[in-house]
């Protein structure tokens, strides 16, 4: 089997009858790559992943793998393997049998099966669990089976959809681990559908944020997270979300200018993406964390504690600018009481500016 | 008494209420009113003529003999011939065996298919194959004999065995899929994309995970093949008569005297298979009637 690992989305169209599931969404994946494609529920990422798989037809466009247009292709031609939120292992079967049924479907030869068998099964540990059934296994196991048994396929591509959804915290934090060190290992093209942030930013080299059956944005998890291309980017990555404070632009003699009923913070070098216009509505974002706490600034703004969160690693304070609520992210050992008053700084280079109107980033 | 022994930590006294009286009392009417039947007939069947006779109906048998019963086997006269009900018994089991086997192949493979492959109009088919199932069968007989006659399957096992498949595809299309339906989709996705087909899945992943739905289907179709009297005796043919019909010319041959206790004894030989499928399977049994609810 070739394990040509770029993926082409050209135009690719998926209808259910008259309902559009999405028009014409156009991707390149490169090779080795690890996209992540992350959005809300019923967002149209699922039935994309499954369109790559061959497990849903699309109605228009073509998808390539590698050098070869597999629009058409059954999915079992297509150079790829899938592991799926549910783990779906055959339950009649043990785990051998699970990781070796698709070989022996492709008429591989017995001793290649035992190979590729135990290869995947010590790279995942599970050699000792190799004799059970899928019901004698615990969630972390069976998920580890389900990898398994597309590690075995030797594909180009691998397609994972919400694979730790199902999994506790911490075994979702372990395997992530996993999958990430599998991906520096194998070098293979892994596509990846989650709804959680943390996983999309921790795994991926490239995101790509849907929502309503389209693309939102497609970059680099540190480009999502720190200049987000639109509103709802903004919120939907990151957590506790980004603070917003609506106001307008200014355009006077001395540049622009943001300014709210308790805020007014000059903009001098803001990196605007569209020209601005004097007047217009905007959101101002900023993340907790990029708030900075300064009490001898002398261009501070001043907020008042209403309750603090210790999260262990830090301490999310809930404050009021003005009457408008903000969070900020303080070191863990910081000691708060409610009406405590902060002299805080907005640093510009942190600042996100939002068209009220339709919610581009400006 | 236990109760006074351990105190107020043991188990409730157990109070005899009205309420408990009343419902005792109903059980009781009602398993005699099912068993006494049985009671009769079992006794009856043992007793010889002139002891019936004297109508003590629900006396025990003063020599108890099974000649009734050896009679009612081999020897009881079924129209002209009086090579008793086995030559019936062998006839439902040719008739009963493919007819079972065939219609839950040709069931479940129809509810896998209506449920995973959804091939265009699966709704609509679905829909048509429940709704006509509503559709009282003696409306198709004649119509059946005339296509079955042009077939030249008329009047043979195989067309009993497609008769008995064709009204036993909707119960069997139903639980095949509403089993089917409550599957993992995601597991028929795994087993596409490890390369299997519509058959290597049928066959190696789904059939084993029903294997419970398919014990089921046997007792459902068990039973009701071998009860059935009106298809056996339109479709079968003189020679194949299953068990039912030929125990209906027994009781209902009008010469002579009537045997009561050969009667008996051939109408329990008759339902011996649907009993002991009732007694070996009761608890699969319960599970088949709440399965094929839509039509018992």
């Amino acid at each position: 089997m070739d394990v040509q690992g770029n993926v082409s989305l050209r135009g690719v169209a998926v209808g259910y009858g008259p309902i559009r599931v999405f028009d014409r969404l156009d991707l390149e994946i490169a090779q080795s790559e690890f996209l992540v494609l992350l959005g809300p529920s019923g967002c149209g990422k699922s039935t994309l992943l499954n369109a790559i798989a061959g497990l849903t037809e699309i109605d228009d466009g073509e998808i390539w793998i590698g050098d070869r247009n597999v629009t058409w292709h059954e999915p079992k031609d297509r150079g790829i393997a899938m592991v799926f939120q549910s783990y779906a292992l055959y339950p009649r079967m043990n785990v051998r049998a699970n990781l070796s049924f698709g070989l022996k479907v492709a008429r591989t030869p017995r001793a290649e099966i035992e190979r590729r068998v135990r290869t995947a099964a010590e790279m995942l540990q599970i050699a000792d669990l190799l004799d059970r059934r899928p019901a004698e296994l615990s969630g972390g196991q069976r998920q580890r089976v389900a990898i398994g048994r597309a590690l075995v396929r030797d594909a180009g591509v691998f397609l994972f959809d919400e694979p730790l959804s199902n999994l506790d915290a911490q075994l979702r934090s372990e395997l992530r681990v996993e999958i990430k060190r599998l991906h520096q290992r194998l070098g293979a093209t892994m596509i990846y559908v989650t709804h959680d942030q943390i996983e999309a930013l921790t795994l991926a080299d490239r995101i790509a944020v849907m929502k309503d059956r389209t693309f939102q944005q497609i970059g680099a998890p540190q480009e999502i997270y720190l200049r987000p291309a639109n509103r709802f980017v903004a919120t939907f990555v990151g957590s506790p979300a980004m603070n917003f404070v609506p106001g307008r632009i200014e355009l006077g003699t001395g540049g622009p200018v943001f300014r709210s009923a308790s805020l007014r913070l000059e903009l001098p070098t803001y990196p605007f993406v569209q020209a601005p216009v004097d007047a217009a509505p905007v959101e101002l974002g900023i993340r907790p964390e990029h708030v900075i706490v300064a009490p001898d600034a002398a261009d501070a703004h001043e907020v008042s504690v209403e309750l603090s969160e210790p999260m262990g690693s830090d301490l999310l304070a809930w404050t009021r600018l003005g009457d408008l609520p903000l969070s900020i992210r303080l070191p863990a050992e910081t000691r708060l009481t409610p009406g405590d008053r902060l002299r805080i700084l907005l640093p510009e280079r942190r600042l996100n500016l939002f068209n009220v109107a339709n919610g581009a980033r400006m | 008494m236990s109760a006074s022994v351990r105190g107020p930590h043991g188990r409730r006294p157990w109070k005899l209420t009205p309420a408990r009286l009343g419902l005792y009392g109903f059980l009781i009417i009602c398993a005699l009113f099912f068993l006494t039947p049985l009671y009769v007939m079992i006794v009856t069947s043992l007793k010889d003529m002139p002891e019936i006779r004297e109508a003590h109906i629900l006396g025990l048998p003063t020599a108890p003999s099974l000649a009734a019963w050896s009679k009612a086997w081999f020897a009881a006269c079924t129209g002209l011939t009086c090579n008793g009900i086995r030559v019936g018994f062998v006839n439902s089991l040719r008739i009963m065996i493919p007819s079972v086997i065939v219609s839950i192949i040709v069931g479940a493979i129809t509810g896998y298919a209506l449920s995973f492959w959804r091939p265009r109009g699966a709704v609509l088919l679905f829909g048509v194959l429940i709704a006509v199932a509503f559709i009282p069968y003696q409306v198709f007989i004649y119509p059946l004999v005339r296509i079955f006659s042009y077939l030249g399957i008329n009047n043979s096992i195989a067309g009993i065995v497609t008769i008995h498949t064709i009204f036993g595809l909707p119960t069997m299309t139903l639980i095949f899929r509403n089993h089917f339906a409550a599957l993992p989709e995601e597991l028929f996705k795994a087993a596409r994309v490890d390369g299997a087909g519509f058959w290597r899945i049928f066959g190696v992943i789904m059939l084993p995970m029903a294997l419970p739905i398919i014990v089921v289907a046997v007792i459902l179709q068990v039973t009701g093949i071998w009860n059935d009297f009106i298809f056996g005796l339109v479709f079968a043919g003189r020679e194949n008569l299953p068990m039912t019909v030929q125990l209906n010319n027994i009781v209902n041959s009008t010469q002579g005297e009537r045997e009561y206790n050969v009667e008996m004894a051939a109408t329990l030989l008759t339902a011996i298979v649907p009993l002991v499928v009732y007694f070996v399977s009761g608890r699969w049994f319960v599970r088949g009637i709440a399965a094929g609810a839509v039509k018992g």
